[in-house]
């Protein structure tokens, strides 16, 4: 028991040296945190917040960053922004793909549907890499889960655009971002206030946007979100159930002799 | 093992098992003598069991959806992450399944290091043990490739180079592996094929392994043989497997809450940016279970050294059971080896822990005062150690300090010691 204290205290050691030393790696300034609603056992998406933050998708990141590996009818798809199928439908048809070919052998235009994928910016990583000052503008799909500090981070980043400190000196379409890694960003401050006008009627504040567009992002990311912690407190339940009646089972079983277990 | 001749009661079965002995298999299987004072701590070779299938049949449905392409394999995981019924779930469970399975995995050597279950007569159980772990990292390593995000490609990018480190062929053997210059589609491909190989690979070693252990038995907490079988043991089925299912079910439910609640904790997030060769992650680290050797490899200066210092820490774990003089078995009566016994588990988690760091400065010594600390626990004080210790006396039977009876009291008292490590 003495060793296993010891060994408890050792790893309780270790860990608080990993963590501290994760928030102080880069000279990183702390992220800021937001009470996000899908985090816990019990996280869910604010339905609103993600139909907003689509809103927001679409009229300014989109012109820059793809959302490749989604389709328009994930949109209608339950545990997400829940468009209704005519709202998607509608999205969708604002776009246009390439199908073909059709039986002249000729490629044609066509809107979109639901079961394509979302239409990207640029045709291809050179292209955007052109467009954009020669920075990539990542794919969005999975950007909450490929930074160090998820959803806050993203939100922090949105959040960080300050005027440079005193003596530092930026090229030309280079940013001073506060949470950014290094502090320079080569994308310009996307928000402002009253950039767009959410069809909801709630106020378009930068903060605002920046957690709705945060919030989509994270759905984007982890589309079944909502069915894993849902799924997982279930399981949890039913193997807690299991394991009391295994353990009184087992008490039975080993009562026959005179060892105890 | 059992004493008694077995025959199947109905006539079908009789002639069945005249002809193929499965039946008898069974019968010792469930009857199977097992000590009756093991402890918690011997359940994990059950657990690792089902680790194993686990990660078998949620990899046999991954591999139906997943694509070996390098310019297909992340859209497929994340067509198997959005599209596939359940795909979440799954590659969930088989992502952290991995973690999980090396989190046993050590907890079941550190184990056989504690009770000696690694000495004789049981060498080979523990030879074909560490030549599991070994495939086990193998599988593990390619398996991270599959992804194809930044740390599948850098972290593949610097273990194949390793090898260029070997005079002569080294650069040869690196081509090789690779299929090419460079990381690329045929390196993704064999890593691919290898990864689906290499578990069944493991699962024969885990039949020869519980062989192995069904031929002398069990060890247990004490260390010592068994005297009189009717009073020292319990029969495998039932005692053995409720005991088993209840620490599996344990177990499960900390697997459960990494699979629902925190999935991409113990991965890095690069990984989930596509693979680029152009553009270096700004730390390479592999997967945690990989960090102490990691640390063992770049705290030597010299890249050969370092890469023969690495397979050398294995090695060392292979040769243990004559490294370790002591005759005797359990730690609990080798009070001097106690001490080195938990110097050993810190030093091992210091390791890993600067694995994950840095290699530069403070981290640098460290490493190095811990590597050469890991080589010096076996090679030098193992041996002596082994040598010189007085052990405190060992009781007569597995039964009589159990039972409180005529063992001398010091006895009774270090087993209510394991009574309460559990």
């Amino acid at each position: 028991m003495k060793n296993f204290l010891k060994l408890l205290a050792f790893f309780t050691i270790i860990l608080s040296l990993t963590f501290s030393k994760a928030s102080a790696a880069g000279e990183q300034q702390e992220l800021l945190k937001v009470d996000w609603s899908f985090k816990s056992f019990f996280g869910k998406f604010d339905r609103a917040s993600l139909q907003r933050g689509y809103q927001v998708y679409s009229e300014v990141c989109a012109s820059c960053h793809s959302l490749k590996h989604l389709s328009y009818r994930n949109l209608a798809e339950k545990g997400g922004p829940e468009f209704t199928e005519l709202e998607a439908k509608a999205i969708a048809s604002n776009f246009e793909v390439t199908d073909g070919p059709n039986s002249d052998g000729e490629m044609f235009e066509r809107p979109a549907k639901l079961s394509d994928k979302f239409v990207m910016p640029y045709a291809n990583v050179q292209e955007a890499i052109a467009a954009n000052g020669g920075a990539y503008p990542p794919d969005m799909s999975v950007l909450v889960k490929a930074r160090g500090g998820g959803a806050n981070y993203i939100y922090s980043v949105l959040m960080g655009y300050e005027d440079p400190p005193a003596g530092m000196e930026l090229d030309d379409g280079v940013y001073y971002n506060k949470y950014m890694y290094g502090n320079k960003i080569k994308m310009a401050s996307p928000l402002d206030d009253d950039i767009i006008e959410y069809s909801d009627g709630t106020k378009a504040t930068v903060d605002q946007m920046a957690k709705d567009v945060t919030t989509f992002l994270q759905w984007t990311a982890e589309p079944h979100l909502e069915t894993r912690h849902k799924m997982g407190f279930r399981v949890i339940i039913y193997l807690v159930v299991l394991t009391i009646l295994v353990y009184f089972s087992m008490k039975k079983i080993w009562s026959r002799i005179e060892t105890k277990v | 093992m059992s004493d008694h001749e077995y025959t199947p009661k109905s006539k079908v079965g009789k002639w069945f098992n005249d002809r193929l002995p499965l039946l008898t298999l069974a019968n010792h299987l469930t009857d199977y003598p097992t000590p009756k004072n093991l402890n918690y701590w011997w359940t994990f070779g059950g657990i690792l069991t089902f680790c194993l299938i686990t990660q078998i049949i949620t990899g046999i449905i991954l591999g139906m959806h997943y694509v070996a392409h390098a310019d297909l394999a992340f859209q497929s995981v994340e067509h198997i992450m959005r599209d596939v019924n359940y795909g979440w779930l799954i590659r969930y469970v088989h992502a952290n399944g991995a973690s999980m399975f090396f989190l046993a995995v050590y907890i079941h050597i550190f184990r056989s290091l504690y009770y000696g279950s690694y000495k004789s007569p049981r060498e080979v159980i523990w030879i074909i043990g560490m030549l599991i772990y070994f495939l086990m990292m193998a599988t593990a390593f390619m398996g991270y490739v599959l992804p194809w995000g930044q740390m599948s490609f850098w972290g593949a990018t610097v273990i194949t180079n390793l090898f260029s480190a070997i005079p002569l062929v080294g650069d040869s053997i690196t081509t090789w592996l690779w299929g090419g210059y460079s990381v690329d589609n045929p390196t993704l491909t064999r890593f691919f094929s290898l990864h689906y190989l290499f578990p069944f690979l493991i699962l024969g070693l885990v039949v020869l392994h519980i062989w192995a252990l069904h031929v002398p038995g069990n060890n247990n907490p004490i260390g010592i043989d068994i005297k009189k079988p009717s009073k020292d043991t319990v029969p495998f089925h039932p005692y053995i497997v409720i005991k088993d299912l209840f620490a599996l079910l344990i177990f499960l439910i900390i697997f459960a809450f990494f699979v629902f609640f925190s999935p991409n904790i113990l991965g890095h997030a690069d990984n989930y940016i596509e693979a680029n060769p152009l553009v270096t992650p700004a730390h390479i680290v592999p997967e945690w279970y990989l960090l102490p050797f990691y640390a063992i490899l770049r705290s030597v200066p010299d890249k050969l050294l370092g890469v023969i210092a690495m397979f050398a820490a294995i090695f060392v774990l292979v040769i243990l059971p004559w490294l370790d003089t002591s005759k005797v078995r359990s730690t609990v009566f080798r009070p001097i080896y106690k001490q080195f016994y938990w110097f050993l588990v810190a030093d091992v988690l210091i390791l890993g822990y600067v694995g994950a760091m840095p290699a530069e400065g403070l981290y640098l010594l460290i490493a190095r005062v811990a590597t050469a600390y890991y080589f010096a626990h076996f090679l030098i004080i193992l041996p002596f150690l082994g040598m010189k210790e007085k052990t405190t006396p060992l009781p007569l039977s597995i039964t009589e300090p159990v039972l409180g009876g005529s063992a001398d009291m010091a006895m009774a008292k270090n087993n209510t010691d394991f009574k309460e490590k559990l």
